[in-house]
């Protein structure tokens, strides 16, 4: 066989197995090697709820998505160009989402007749049965080359089938040249406390799988994707949108000189946020897991009325448990940051699956006229900059904030030039200082007349006592039922946050500044859309498009901008939530939606389809 | 430090329960208390929080001259920890009633305790929901008549100091509204206690409840229906101290001193500082007829506090760390560099 080396801008491989087969780990270890390599990345791990679903079936099938390239990239890819097929149920699985051209390695042992029986598969051909028997097809023995691999290692056989992703790694590594040391330092960090005797065999292993692929002679090509070029310089890591809301979250408690509290309650996808911000307790961040979601919240607006930069972090059905606190948090002028990572829903819907589902819940989902400041963010490396503002939002006006970040973002993960911190600007929360005049009584709802915002007097402060609460009061912080004074202070607190739009950055629009169609889309599908207008506009399309960051308040030009154009399409994970949110702010303009509900980012070909409607 | 005095731990708010509630009884108690505290601990006045859920006497934190926070039903003691574990140095008081802490705010109650969050809960009961006018809570005796429940309720009552003994709480004490000295004595005592102090105030609602403990608070009745514990006293009760709590078979009997051979000797004395929850149990369960109510401090053990601890060990492993800024944070691990 003719043997090629194929330069190539960008591939997508999808690595796909059992719940337990460590396809998550051979996936995010690829990326984080393709990271370090150079490559531009992005990352879609999509797994089942169930911790180990029963083995071999196809709702057991985990899978991780990994789409590196040479120059920009947006998404973890539609459709993959190499599937990693560990048993029958994963090939079942994932047929469909292999490209016309792609290559298929599955492991050959695990085709027996009980693996297709489980799998479901009625004929003796599973890939005439999924109809894809003209891609290109390896069937490697893995489970027998693991086994004889390991053979002399004197580990019992469970050990050494554990270690079969690292041979499948192995071949992945070979496809795709990609230089094996970056695995060796992981296995050596990973292993080198408690368990140094598994570095020596997982090496050995990923070797073997290696060199197993350049003996056999059964892959035709092989592949290299030159590292980016027009990087911008600078130290780069990868980093998922969990720890990058968590390390975000960090850094604005160093700028604001404010500790961080975080109260949660463990919730898939949010919870790596939790386990992240309680690894820095070096940094003296205090986390508190919670007896429940009420509790999280709770003790958070405690921390906060203490004078802690105070979190919360959690998913859809934990927000709404959190709701009735949202309320107090709105009515006492507490500084305070809810993450919500959005999953699939109602109720507990699909926990590990994507959505942006929540963004009523987050704007409306409260009893009383309770107004939240609403952002989000746009890829898993920009959740360090959401984060970061959310608490700068928070603390500069003294008012809850939800951080919509998606399951997507959470568990995704891309390359990032880390930050220069003294770029990002100051947070200075409105701290009284100093002693009262004699007589005089600290006012806790009297506010600055250009922001209305309050000022933060905090407990152990000598002479600034005062009493905050759930019930209505007036500007001193007395009880009031006076029917005028509550309409007062409805109305100051809704223009406290509408005022917040002088922060907000403004809206900029990619393409043409006017024309007949403007897309628009929101949070986590950035990076789809942005491709889609990208291939659109290669195509010679004519087509605009912006992004929504800031969802409450809405940035100060978007009245503006949208009067530029003679439709808005509103792309979005939901049935049309923004779009009817944007038709009730601007009822003068016309707006379009295009709607996903299930469960799983957009595609970027449906969505160059759909907006090709309206071109 | 200026001497405080109880007069400092008022402001000018019209106090709006009503005529006759017990509420005022503790409001009052609490105030002459924490000067006393002060002076103890050397407490300026303001390190005290004053916490509350919702309910008549979650009222209580307007009345008082120091930062206070009302909250939402049944939360108090959610914020009230977070307020202790951002700012160890503050003083945290709670008030809350029976149907705000262990019914809508059980789970927070009995957290808060298993972790032993150094804060002072006042949990006044009633036995009823007054707020809302009138309605049976988790404390209402078996069968009581209430507006929910016409026909008598049909459910057991919760013993506040079982719950907080079963949560492994290091402080119970239990007072009536009207024993004011009583109550200084034993809320000091809470405050003074490093953890989850819980004090179990037997208040009297004289709208909806009329009566409620008047079983227990009746002159002529209380010294015999009540036992007031002391550490380190005889377990003794009675007009005439003449009855005493012995151990018999698996539990607690009252006997009279001079019948049936017993002696002086023979009646207990109480350890409210040993880890024996048993005995505190049997105590805090103690009711009528043939056995006392207990009152004063059933319970006071030493134990870490979950503020002690999360200071130590953010102190502890920001020591060992190598990592103290977020500029650290962001470079550590694995990056790479484009040139």
């Amino acid at each position: 066989m003719q043997h090629k080396v194929i330069d190539t801008e960008d591939v997508v491989i999808r690595f796909a197995g059992d719940s337990g087969d460590g396809m998550q780990l051979t996936g995010s270890l690829f990326a984080d090697m393709s990271a370090i390599y150079g490559n531009a990345l992005s990352t879609f791990p999509d797994f089942p709820a169930e911790i180990r679903a029963p083995h071999g079936t196809v709702s057991g099938v985990s899978g991780y998505q990994v789409h590196i390239g040479s120059s920009d990239v947006n998404t973890p890819g539609d459709f993959c160009d190499m599937l990693v097929a560990m048993n029958p149920a994963a090939l079942k699985a994932n047929a469909k989402w292999c490209k016309r051209h792609a290559m298929i390695l599955v492991d050959a042992d695990a085709f027996d007749q009980a693996g297709m029986k489980k799998a479901g598969f009625v004929t003796d051909d599973p890939f005439v049965e999924l109809g894809v028997e003209d891609r290109t097809i390896i069937t490697a023995p893995i489970t027998t080359m693991t086994k004889e691999s390991l053979k002399d290692s004197g580990m019992d056989m469970k050990s050494i089938l554990k270690c079969k992703n690292m041979f499948t790694l192995g071949i992945a590594c070979y496809i795709f040249n990609r230089p094996l040391e970056a695995i060796y330092q992981y296995l050596e960090k990973k292993f080198s406390k408690k368990h140094p005797e598994m570095i020596a065999p997982n090496k050995k292993v990923l070797n073997d799988g290696y060199y197993y692929s350049a003996n056999v002679q059964a892959i035709p090509n092989t592949y290299t994707i030159e590292p980016v070029k027009a990087a911008r310089k600078g130290t780069y890591r990868n980093i998922t949108g969990n720890q990058a809301v968590a390390w975000g979250l960090l850094a604005a408690a160093e700028k604001s000189g404010r500790p961080l509290f975080c109260g949660s309650y463990p919730i898939t996808p949010a919870t790596a946020i939790l386990e992240e911000l309680a690894i820095h307790k070096n940094l003296g961040a205090k986390t508190f897991q919670a007896e429940d979601e009420i509790s999280a919240i709770c003790t958070s607006i405690g921390a906060a009325f203490a004078g802690d930069l105070a979190v919360t972090t959690t998913s859809g059905p934990g927000l709404s448990l959190k709701s009735e606190a949202l309320g107090l948090a709105v009515m006492t002028e507490l500084p305070l940051v809810i993450v919500d990572v959005q999953r699939g829903g109602p109720s507990t819907g699909l926990p590990t699956k994507t959505e942006q589902t929540d963004l009523n819940q987050a704007l409306y989902g409260r009893n009383g006229e309770c107004p939240i400041p609403v952002m989000t963010a746009h890829s898993p490396a920009n959740c360090f900059y959401a984060a970061y503002m959310a608490c700068k939002f928070a603390l500069e006006h003294m008012t809850p904030v939800i951080l919509l970040s998606e399951g997507f973002l959470g568990n995704g993960s891309e390359p990032w030039l880390i930050p220069d911190l003294n770029e990002y600007p100051d947070i200075v929360p409105p701290l009284v200082s100093g002693e009262l005049e004699p007589g005089q009584k600290f006012q806790p709802f009297e506010r600055d007349p250009q922001t209305l915002v309050p000022r933060w007097a905090l407990p152990g402060m000598k002479g600034w006592e005062h009493r905050k609460g759930g019930l209505e009061k007036n500007h001193q912080g007395v009880l009031s039922n006076d029917p005028l004074n509550h309409a007062t202070m409805v109305a100051e607190r809704a223009e406290k946050v509408a005022r917040i739009a002088e922060d907000v950055p403004l809206l900029h629009v990619q393409g043409e500044q006017s024309g007949k169609l403007l897309v628009v889309g929101w949070g986590g599908t950035y990076g789809h859309i942005a491709s889609a207008f990208h291939d659109l506009r290669d195509a010679g399309y004519k087509v605009s498009y912006t992004h929504f960051d800031f969802i409450n308040p809405l940035p100060k030009n978007t009245r503006e901008i949208f009067s530029s154009f003679e439709k808005v399409l509103v792309c979005e994970l939901n049935c049309g939530q923004f779009a009817d949110y944007l038709r009730s702010k601007f009822p003068e303009f016309c707006f379009e939606k295009f709607n996903k509900v299930q469960g799983q980012p957009f595609l970027v070909s449906e969505l160059t389809e759909a907006i090709k409607q309206y071109l | 430090m200026p001497v405080l005095t109880a007069k400092d731990f008022k402001n000018d708010q019209e106090v709006r329960w009503c005529p006759g509630c017990g509420d005022h009884a503790v409001l009052a108690a609490i105030q002459r208390t924490m000067p006393k505290v002060s002076e103890a601990l050397n407490y300026e006045k303001e390190r005290y929080v004053v916490v509350s859920g919702i309910g008549c006497s979650s009222r209580l934190p307007y009345y008082m001259d120091t930062y206070g926070f009302h909250s939402i039903h049944g939360r108090a003691t959610a914020i009230s920890t977070g307020i202790k574990v951002a700012n160890p140095r503050l003083t945290v008081w709670q008030a809350c009633g029976d149907g705000d802490a262990l019914a809508i705010g059980g789970n927070h109650f009995i957290h808060a305790i298993r972790r032993n969050i150094d804060i002072n809960v006042i949990l006044f009961n009633n036995q009823i929901y007054g707020l809302t006018k009138g309605q049976y809570s988790p404390t209402s005796k078996l069968g009581a008549i209430t507006k929910t429940s016409p026909y008598g309720t049909i459910e057991q009552p919760f013993n506040p100091g079982s719950l907080v003994l079963g949560s492994k709480g290091t402080f119970f004490a239990r007072s009536l509204d009207v024993d004011l000295a009583l109550n200084e004595e034993i809320m000091t005592a809470a405050a003074l206690h490093d953890g989850t102090s819980v004090v179990e105030m037997l208040t009297n609602c004289v709208i909806f409840n009329d009566g409620a403990h008047k079983n227990l608070s009746d002159p002529a009745v209380r010294a015999d229906r009540t036992i007031v514990l002391r550490h380190g006293q005889k377990m003794l009760f009675g007009k005439e101290k003449n009855k005493g709590l012995v151990l018999f078979n698996m539990g607690l009997k009252a006997v009279t001193i001079g019948e049936d051979g017993f002696t002086i000797d023979d009646i207990l004395t109480h350890d409210a500082h040993t880890d024996n929850m048993g005995i505190h149990m049997m105590l805090a369960e103690m009711k009528g007829p043939g056995l006392p109510v207990a009152l004063g401090v059933i319970r006071d053990v030493k134990d870490r506090t979950y503020d002690q601890r999360m200071t130590e060990q953010v102190n502890e492993v920001s020591e060992k760390s190598k990592i103290h800024t977020v500029y650290d944070l962001l470079h550590s691990g694995s990056t790479w560099e484009v040139k």
